[in-house]
């Protein structure tokens, strides 16, 4: 499965890119079990992903949990809490 | 009842007052307008800051907005709102963020003024950053800010229970 990943704010900062394509190994089915493999990727995404508990992200633009199924998906976003407003 | 809605996402400084007018203006039906701006102040934790630097997510920070809009008319019997955020740079004394709600009476205007900027606080996909005079930093999301958006889940869910 191909899939369009965006990172904001210090993910970004901390992985080097704002965005990149790749294809999801098979057996990768959850938002949770994404961010696992993606800290295997190297040291940035280790220190991206140090902290699990703190990483949101979006399925398509929608607020997901890490259980969620990331099948079907075009666009997966991760990021830290929002400080808006 | 159909709320009129307006979200905009913006780098420029907006008129807080011209948007207010917009919702009232020409209008005998609308009672009550409430109108909150939020402001960059010129201290964080009590370092003086030079600025705020927002980043948000283009496409979803819209939507995300759009359906707490669509929440909050669901919810209380709103005429009007309009909701604008700033991103980009912001020096301390300008306005970055404003939420304006119109109803026939205060109760409904209040009440979703304030959902409303309690979820865009924690919901809404912005980032700041400030710049000190040591460099710059990403501000931390606060307890405080998700516990104020919680307690609109739990009076939905006791309303839904009580119903």
């Amino acid at each position: 499965m191909r899939v369009k990943l965006l990172y904001f704010a210090w993910v970004r900062e901390r992985i080097g890119k704002p965005e990149e394509d790749i294809e999801v190994p098979a057996g990768i089915a959850t938002v949770g079990e994404l961010i696992d493999w993606l800290a295997s990727r190297g040291e940035e995404y280790a220190h991206a992903f140090a902290n699990p508990k703190v990483i949101r992200a979006a399925i398509d633009r929608t607020h997901v949990k890490p259980q969620t199924p990331i099948g079907g998906a075009s666009e997966i976003a991760f990021f830290p809490p929002m400080t808006g407003g | 009842m159909t709320a009129t809605s307006t979200v905009r996402l913006q780098r420029e400084p907006f008129d807080a007052a011209a948007e207010a007018a917009t919702l009232t203006r020409g209008r005998t039906d609308v009672g009550a307008v409430v109108t909150f701006t939020g402001i960059c102040r010129g201290a964080e934790a009590g370092e003086p800051i030079a600025a705020v630097r927002l980043e948000h997510y283009p496409g979803m920070a819209e939507a995300e907005i759009e359906r707490h809009v669509a929440e909050a008319a669901g919810r209380w019997p709103l005429l009007g709102v309009t909701v604008i955020h700033r991103y980009g740079r912001i020096v301390p004394g300008e306005d970055i963020v404003m939420v304006v709600t119109t109803s026939s009476h205060r109760e409904a205007a209040f009440a979703a003024a304030e959902f409303l900027m309690d979820y865009l606080k924690t919901r809404a996909p912005f980032w700041k950053q400030v710049e000190k005079a040591d460099g710059t930093i990403w501000v931390e999301a606060k307890a405080t800010d998700d516990a104020a958006a919680e307690r609109w889940a739990a009076s939905g869910r006791e309303r839904a229970a009580a119903e």
